[in-house]
C-alpha cells in the first residue's frame, strides 16, 4: 500500500499498522492484506465480490478490521460483506471506508454488510467513512447494513461519517428476536453541496427486544440531511429513537420519524431536534477567550464525540 | 480596575434599563445587590461585552474597551460566571475546563479546581455539560471556570442560586481564596445577606440606576433599615 492509502486507512480504522487478530483490508478494489485466526475465518465470495467472515461459537475478545481504502479516482465498487457469527461470542468488528479522490471520475464504494448474530453474542460494530482529494470528481457511499438478531443477543453500532462524501445513502435494516438488543450511534456532518440520507428499519418482533438509535447531525454550508427511522414494534418490546440536528447556514434537514406498533404491550419513543447553535453557547465560550468560530468548532466536534 | 461612565442601556422595544451609570470599581471584593430587575444582570453583562451600551464609555486599567468583543475582553482577564450556565449536548467537564485554562493546565490541576468547588473529579471530569447535570452541579462547575482562569476582573451573577445544598461557607471560603490568589476584583451579584457580608464595597441599583455606592459599613445597616449604632447584632455580625 502507498502513503496516501496508509493515510486513509488510519483515518477510517485507526490503524498505523496491520491490526491484531483477524483482518481483511481491500484497496483500490483488491484484498492487500489478510489474516485469519483459530477462531475466525474469512473466506472470498466466489458469486459476487466480498468475503463471508465466519466467527465460531464461544469466540470471545476477539477483533476482526475489515477497512477499505480507495485511492485511485473514478473506481466504483460494490462489495459483499456476511458475517456470520457463532453462539456466545463477544467481538468487535471495526470496519470503515476512505476514499481519495484526485482525479475527474466519481469514485463509490458501496459495502453491503450483513450481520447474522447468534444466540446471546455481543457485538461491537464500529463504521467510519471519510473522504478527501482535491478532484472534481465526487466521493460517494451507500453503505447497507443489515442486522439479524438472535435470541439474547445484542449488537452496538457506531456508525461516523464527518468529512468528504459528497453523496450518501446509509441504509440500516435490523431484525430482533427475543431479548434481544440494538443500539446505535449514529454520527453524520455535511458541508458544501453534500448530501446524506439515512433511512433506518427495525423490526421489534422478539419479545423483550429493545433498540435504541441515536442520531446527532450537523449540517453545515448548502447541504442536505434526510432522517429516515421506522421502528416496528411488533412484540412486548422497548423502542427509542432521537436524532439531534445542528444546523448551520443554508443547510437543509429533514427528519422523518416513523413509529408502528402490532402490540399492545409496545412501548416506541421518537424525539426529534433540530435547531442552530444556540446563541448562549457560543457567548459562553467566548466569555472563555475563544472567537466565535473557535467556539462554533468546539460546540459541533463535541456535538458529534 | 473598571470605570463605568455614563453608561446607559435601551432595549429594542425602547426599556430604559440602565440609566447614566457611573462607577469607579476597584480591586477588592464588591457586592451588587438591588430588587429584582433593576438592572444588575443587564450591568455585569455590559460589563462582559454581551450587551453593548446605548451610551457610555468603559475603561478598564485606563483603557477604553467599549468597543471590544467579549473574546477580547475576556482575553484582557474579565470573567463572567453566567446566573444560568449553559449546556452543551457532548462537551465534557474537562472540555470547558481545558477551554477555560486555554490548555495551559496539567488535568491535576484542572481536578483540583473541581474540588474547590465541592465536586469530586474522579466522578464529574467526564460527565457531559448536558440535562443529566443538576442546576446546583452546573453552578459549582460555572464557578469552577472562572477559578480555572486566574483573571483580574471575575463578575459573577448570583453564584450563591441553587447551591443550596452545598455548604454556603464553601462557596464563600472559594471567593476569599480567589480574591487572595488574584489580587483582583471580585463582582458578585448577590441578594444574600451573608454575601454582603464579606464585601469590601457594596453597589446598591435600583430602576437601572446606582442609589448606594460605599464601603460595606455604610451600605448594609441602610440596606438592612437600621443605622448601625442601634443595631447590635447587626454590628457584631460586620465585625465578626
Amino acid at each position: 500500500m502507498d502513503a496516501i492509502q496508509m493515510d486513509l486507512l488510519k483515518k477510517v480504522a485507526e490503524l498505523d499498522a496491520l491490526p491484531v487478530g483477524a483482518y481483511n483490508i481491500r484497496a483500490n478494489g483488491k484484498s492487500a492484506a489478510r489474516n485469519t485466526t483459530a477462531n475466525i475465518d474469512i473466506v472470498t465470495k466466489q458469486d459476487k465480490p466480498g468475503i463471508d467472515i465466519i466467527i465460531k461459537d464461544g469466540t470471545v475478545h476477539e477483533s476482526v478490521h475489515i477497512p477499505v481504502v480507495l485511492s485511485e479516482a473514478g473506481l466504483k465498487e460494490s462489495v459483499y460483506n456476511d458475517f456470520f457469527i457463532g453462539e456466545n461470542c463477544d467481538v468487535v468488528i471495526v470496519a470503515g471506508c476512505g476514499i481519495h479522490n484526485c482525479g475527474a471520475g466519481d469514485s463509490a464504494h458501496d459495502g453491503i454488510h450483513t450481520f447474522h448474530v447468534g444466540k446471546n453474542s455481543k457485538v461491537r460494530y464500529i463504521e467510519k467513512h471519510y473522504g478527501e482529494g482535491e478532484g472534481r470528481g465526487k466521493r460517494l457511499m451507500n453503505p447497507t447494513t443489515e442486522v439479524y438478531l438472535s435470541e439474547g443477543a445484542s449488537m452496538e453500532m457506531e456508525t461516523t461519517q464527518i468529512k468528504g462524501i459528497d453523496d450518501t445513502l446509509r441504509k440500516t435494516k435490523a431484525v430482533l428476536e427475543d431479548h434481544a438488543s440494538l443500539v446505535i450511534h449514529e454520527k453524520v456532518m455535511t458541508t458544501g453541496e453534500q448530501n446524506a440520507v439515512s433511512d433506518f428499519t427495525a423490526d421489534l418482533n422478539g419479545e423483550g427486544s429493545s433498540c435504541n438509535l441515536i442520531s446527532r447531525t450537523v449540517a453545515k454550508d448548502n447541504s442536505t440531511q434526510h432522517f429516515i427511522s421506522v421502528l416496528n414494534g411488533n412484540n412486548v418490546c422497548a423502542g427509542h429513537s432521537e436524532c439531534d440536528s445542528i444546523i448551520m447556514d443554508h443547510a437543509k434537514v429533514l427528519a422523518s420519524p416513523q413509529l408502528s406498533a402490532s402490540s399492545i404491550d409496545a412501548s416506541l419513543i421518537h424525539e426529534a431536534a433540530i435547531g442552530k447553535i444556540a446563541g448562549e453557547q457560543i457567548i459562553k465560550l467566548m466569555t472563555l477567550g475563544l472567537s466565535e468560530s473557535e467556539a462554533e468548532e468546539q460546540i459541533v466536534n463535541g456535538f458529534l464525540r | 480596575m473598571l470605570e463605568l461612565k455614563n453608561i446607559s442601556y435601551i432595549t429594542e422595544d425602547g426599556k430604559d434599563i440602565l440609566k447614566n451609570i457611573d462607577l469607579r470599581i476597584e480591586d477588592g471584593f464588591v457586592a451588587v445587590t438591588g430588587p429584582n430587575g433593576g438592572g444588575k444582570s443587564t450591568l455585569a453583562k455590559v460589563i462582559a461585552g454581551i450587551y453593548k451600551p446605548s451610551e457610555g464609555q468603559i475603561l478598564y486599567n485606563g483603557e477604553d474597551i467599549t468597543g471590544l468583543s467579549i473574546t477580547e475582553r475576556a482575553k484582557k482577564g474579565i470573567s463572567f460566571a453566567f446566573q444560568q450556565p449553559v449546556r452543551f449536548k457532548g462537551l465534557k467537564v474537562k472540555d470547558l475546563l481545558n477551554i477555560a485554562t486555554g490548555n495551559t493546565r496539567k488535568f491535576a490541576d484542572c481536578c483540583d479546581l473541581l474540588s474547590e468547588v465541592g465536586l469530586c473529579a474522579r466522578d464529574y471530569m467526564d460527565r457531559e455539560l448536558d440535562d443529566s447535570l443538576s442546576g446546583g452541579e452546573m453552578k459549582r462547575i460555572e464557578i469552577a471556570t472562572i477559578l480555572a482562569r486566574q483573571t483580574s476582573f471575575n463578575v459573577f451573577d448570583e453564584p450563591e442560586a441553587g447551591i443550596d445544598l452545598w455548604s454556603f461557607q464553601n462557596l464563600i471560603r472559594v471567593f476569599e481564596k480567589m480574591h487572595e490568589k488574584t489580587q483582583g476584583t471580585i463582582l458578585i451579584i448577590s441578594h444574600q445577606e451573608k454575601i454582603l457580608n464579606i464585601a469590601d464595597k457594596i453597589i446598591y441599583i435600583k430602576d437601572g440606576a446606582v442609589e448606594k455606592y460605599g464601603p460595606k459599613e455604610e451600605v448594609l445597616p441602610l440596606l438592612l433599615g437600621l443605622p448601625v449604632s442601634e443595631c447590635r447584632v447587626l454590628k457584631e455580625k460586620i465585625g465578626g
